[in-house]
């Protein structure tokens, strides 16, 4: 995308918009904010996010970053991570968090659902080899209460453990003592989070008017 | 009894044990309404009886006269209101006690309507005894006794998740949708009362009005006892309930408003005004004082480590202080209780001991309880006694117009408000919520209240009133259940939070405020992340002792699980499932990963991985052989309380938890006697000797499957902390290692392990009733250290 967006924006914008599903307000929207996030360049770094101050405080920050920068989500089956991401490579991320629209059949409700469950696969999965291991889980767990200061460490060891029996058990159920769990992999994933009902709470509301943050 | 009623009932109407039941239950009731008119018939005895005991006593006194001294004297009077009120109270509960021996019944009728009919039996057995029916239905007693307590249980066990969630919603159909009801079945009551033809009823436009606000509001007791029992999903039940909840606000203001304007005659623009910043008034009114109570009670809570046992009562007085000083101002009680009960619960809960939180929980389900029970029965009796005025064209046209303007009600926000929703409300959806508009005994306390001279239409009103409510509540409640099972509505999932589950829910949360954040985007996840800091920075510092305060949310989840776990897994008794439900025999040891990347010494490698598998299953084990601990289970459906027979759990909790410290420590000083185990299946005959050998009746499950069992056996003549090992051999190895060890059985040694079992398990289970060195300790230090 050049400098002149503005002039180019319609088609862009509708290109976009039946890439990513979004529509052309919300994209002009998120385009503003994109533009503000990194200041006026075309792409997006790293060094960018850590500049949203609300960001900072939230304990899993680091591995929402990296969401962005991991080529699994842009929609292609391309593995590994860019160092900058342009507009579409954003929508693409941001569209994972679309509500799904009122009259979907029940197929198209299921591939939604899996899209994003492959989304929260993906943020923990961070070495790319189809599973999430113990060390992986751990990693999450440690993560999450890393802000709880000394408490964390050993618990979260605990929980983690835990859930990843939990998640055994229920995925292969009998196992003799000397066989190995390897991970969860998307197939367990899916199993695991199905009563979750991920589809209706894994969303944004994109609205047309957005509160601009000034830094 | 059976057998003396056996010779004539062959065919056997009495022949179960729950239609005898049904039967004694008949008797009582007959019995308890022939004891009330003869209670009031015997007060003209008495009274002349004393009357002529004074003055006997008086000439008694000045003749000396010698009477004979009353042995047996009846005197009602003193205790006639005690008695009366105790009387009531028994047969509610009595009533409940029978229709759960006759599930067949229960399952057809819904509670509500069986209180009903029987309220009605008992007001048609007073008034045939031709004693005049006490007015049981006395609003005061409604609104200052009745009501309270099962506001309470409902605003303290409000799921707040998915109240806030659907908050914007519930608050919509409470306010406009009760403003449009009152209005549409107000206005045209009016326009019916102006048509020519219909038989005199001189009814104005402001008491239609008046009539119209005390009918629209649905009514949370009727909603309760309807939808506990249907279990639909969660977002219904709490779009229904919430709304039910909160419209008292609105019916407040609009009755104070059109009683006051009924007697001038006219309403201005100017009052309407005034209405509107009433309604504000009374609203957040109403949730300020709950707040302000609730905090009071938070902060209270936090002083009570040395008197737990008064600490149910703070919660309960300060709640009920919080509704009358709210009715003192004529603000919304009722949203003043929910605000209360919703603020003060996490704070309090994490205050308070076990066993206070058991005993408010219990407290709470049975006041409300039995409030319920006796407002369908008086519902019943008041019926009866009336006073009535039947006027056909009013009373169906109420019925009909309640029931269109809920539906056009309904239908009309939801398009609105599907607007906003991400998550739309379907046509299905609708139709519940129209549905399940039901009214009850505070529609009919509103209208009692009326004044009779300022309202010659009062009776003409209340006679509607009940209509409307015994039409909701039969029909409506009646058919609601076999409705959802036919439109296949979506049932409430048993939830069973699994700990993947709530680490996800906390990771969504903090992705999508992320998410937000990216985008500028102040939504509703960033708001309600700045709540949760400062609540977690400022707040719970000041409201909660001691280090709880700094307890993450998932860590204080992963406690509860695993006392939940605990519990289940004694429960199931000598099973050896999991608590999943699943039988597996999955362990730590298999997901641990057998090569560690990182650089560690061959010798430390085993050792660490091991010691921390096993470290798991005796943290399992300790946990099986706790006994009944408390589970905290948020609950607000009244039949889900689990049963808590042995109160006696706090002293093994300790125990427990000192073992754990104990082992934990010994653990790492471990030799390498660890083999892979095999345990076998608990068999009958030992379960059973455990359960003989002790009075308290303990289950020590042996274990899950692949799981080493420990033997304390603190008994011993020898070293007080030791254990016999025992390895493959099954000969006592030797007694040099010091601490607790680890006994490992393989499948071998089967046949002769289960005698040596049967030994062990008592020498386990008489340590485990000794209750240890510090029993008086506090008993609410956090499960894990």
């Amino acid at each position: 995308m050049g400098t002149l967006l503005s002039a180019q924006a319609p088609q862009e914008y509708s290109h976009l918009s039946k890439k990513t599903g979004f529509s052309l307000e919300q994209i002009e929207v998120l385009h503003k904010r994109f533009k503000q996030l990194s200041q006026d360049e075309d792409v997006l770094r790293k060094e960018h996010f850590n500049g949203i101050p609300d960001l900072a405080c939230n304990p899993i920050s680091a591995q929402i970053t990296e969401a962005f920068f991991d080529q699994r989500n842009f929609c292609n089956n391309v593995a590994g991570k860019v160092d900058e991401i342009s507009f579409e490579e954003f929508l693409l991320v941001l569209s994972h968090f679309r509500p799904p629209s009122q009259h979907l059949k029940e197929e198209d409700r299921e591939n939604v659902r899996k899209e994003k469950l492959r989304f929260l696969f993906n943020m923990h999965d961070t070495d790319n080899d189809g599973t999430i291991t113990l060390e992986e889980y751990r990693h999450v767990v440690e993560e999450l209460l890393s802000h709880s200061g000394a408490l964390g460490k050993e618990t979260a060891k605990g929980i983690a453990d835990a859930a990843m029996l939990e998640v055994a058990s229920i995925s292969v159920g009998q196992m003799r003592p000397d066989e190995f769990y390897e991970g969860i992999t998307f197939e367990h994933f899916l199993k695991l989070l199905a009563g979750f009902e991920i589809e209706s709470r894994m969303n944004i509301r994109f609205s047309k008017n957005t509160f601009t943050m000034c830094k | 009894m059976l057998p003396r009623i056996a010779p004539f009932n062959r065919t056997g109407f009495a022949r179960t044990v729950p239609e005898l039941g049904l039967l004694l239950l008949a008797i009582l009731v007959l019995l308890e309404g022939s004891v009330l008119p003869l209670g009031a018939a015997s007060t003209p005895e008495t009274n002349t009886h004393g009357e002529a005991n004074r003055s006997g006593a008086v000439e008694g006194h000045s003749n000396h006269t010698k009477k004979a001294f009353p042995v047996l004297s009846f005197n009602y009077e003193s205790v006639k209101l005690p008695f009366e009120i105790s009387l009531w109270v028994l047969l509610a509960f009595l009533m409940k006690l029978g229709f759960h021996l006759v599930p067949r019944l229960s399952g057809i009728v819904p509670e509500s309507c069986l209180l009903i009919v029987v309220g009605l039996l008992v007001g048609g057995l007073i008034r045939l005894a031709r004693e005049e029916v006490p007015p049981v239905l006395n609003s005061k007693l409604f609104f200052y006794c009745l009501l309270p307590p099962i506001i309470l249980d409902a605003g303290y066990f409000l799921p707040i998740r998915p109240f806030m969630e659907n908050l914007g919603t519930i608050l919509m159909f409470a306010v406009v949708g009760t403003l449009w009801n009152a209005f549409f079945v107000g206005g045209l009551l009016f326009a019916i009362c102006l048509i020519p033809q219909t038989p005199v009823l001189n009814i104005g436009l402001l008491p239609c009005l008046l009539f119209g606000s005390i009918i629209s509001a649905v009514d949370p007791v009727a909603v309760l006892a309807v939808f506990e029992e249907i279990h639909i999903n969660e977002l219904l039940h709490i779009l229904v309930f919430g709304e039910s909840l909160l419209n008292d606000a609105v019916t407040v203001v609009l009755y104070h408003l059109f009683e006051e304007f009924a007697l001038v005659g006219s309403v201005t623009v100017l009052d309407g005004f005034l209405g509107i910043i009433s309604f504000l008034i009374v609203a957040l009114g109403g949730v300020l004082f709950g707040a302000i109570f609730g905090f009071l009670a938070a902060f209270t809570s936090r002083f009570t480590s040395h008197i737990r046992v008064i600490e149910p009562l703070f919660v309960f007085v300060y709640s009920y202080m919080a509704y009358l000083a709210a009715e003192m101002f004529h603000l919304s009680g009722i949203m003043a209780l929910i605000a209360c009960g919703a603020v003060m619960r996490p704070y309090v809960e994490a205050n308070i001991s076990h066993k206070s939180h058991t005993t408010i929980k219990y407290f709470l389900k049975m006041w409300s309880s039995v409030s319920e029970t006796l407002i369908f029965i008086f519902l019943g009796v008041a019926t009866v006694e009336g006073p009535h005025e039947w006027n056909w064209v009013f009373v169906t046209a109420t019925v009909i117009l309640c029931l269109v303007s809920r539906v056009i009600g309904v239908v009309g926000l939801t398009f609105v408000i599907n607007k906003f929703r991400i998550v739309k409300l379907t046509t299905k959806d609708q139709f519940i919520i129209a549905y399940g508009g039901l009214r009850g005994a505070i529609a009919f306390s509103l209208g009692f209240l009326l004044d009779e001279h300022h309202f010659k239409m009062r009776n003409i009103f209340l006679t509607a009133i009940i209509t409307v409510v015994f039409f909701t509540v039969f029909v409506q409640g009646m058919t609601i259940k076999p409705l959802v099972e036919l439109l296949a509505v979506k049932k409430k999932q048993e939830a069973k939070r699994s700990i993947n589950e709530e680490i996800h829910t906390q990771f969504l949360d903090h992705l999508l405020t992320g998410i937000e954040d990216i985008c500028g985007h102040y939504g509703h996840h960033h708001w309600k992340d700045k709540l949760n800091r400062f609540n977690k920075k400022y707040v719970k510092g000041f409201l909660i002792v001691g280090e709880r305060s700094k307890e993450p949310q998932l860590i204080a989840f992963y406690h509860k699980m695993e006392m939940k776990q605990a519990i289940q897994m004694v429960e199931s008794g000598g099973g050896s499932k999991l608590a999943s439900a699943m039988p597996s025999t999955v362990s730590m040891q298999n997901i641990q990963p057998k090569n560690q990347a990182a650089p560690l010494k061959p010798k430390e490698r085993a050792l660490p991985q091991l010691s921390k598998g096993r470290e798991e299953e005796i943290r399992k084990i300790l946990r099986t052989n706790l006994q009944r601990t408390r589970q905290r289970l948020h609950s607000y459906n009244r039949h889900t309380l689990v049963g808590d027979p042995e109160e006696e759990g706090i002293k093994d909790l300790i125990l427990k938890k000192q073992m754990r410290i104990e082992l934990d420590r010994k653990i790492k000083e471990m030799a390498n006697h660890l083999t892979v185990p095999a345990r076998t299946q608990d068999s009958p005959t030992m379960r059973r000797a455990r359960l003989a050998s002790d009075p308290q009746s303990f289950t020590v499950k042996p274990s899950a499957d692949g799981v080493p069992v420990i033997q304390v056996d603190l008994a011993s003549p020898q070293s007080p902390d030791s254990v016999n090992l025992f390895d493959e051999t099954g000969q006592p190895a030797q007694n040099d290692d010091q601490g607790l060890m680890m006994k490992t059985k393989s499948s071998e040694s089967d046949k002769r392990s289960e005698k040596d079992d049967l030994r062990d398990q008592q020498k386990l289970m008489r340590c485990l009733s000794d209750p240890g060195p510090a029993a008086e300790e506090d008993e609410d230090e956090p499960f894990l250290p």
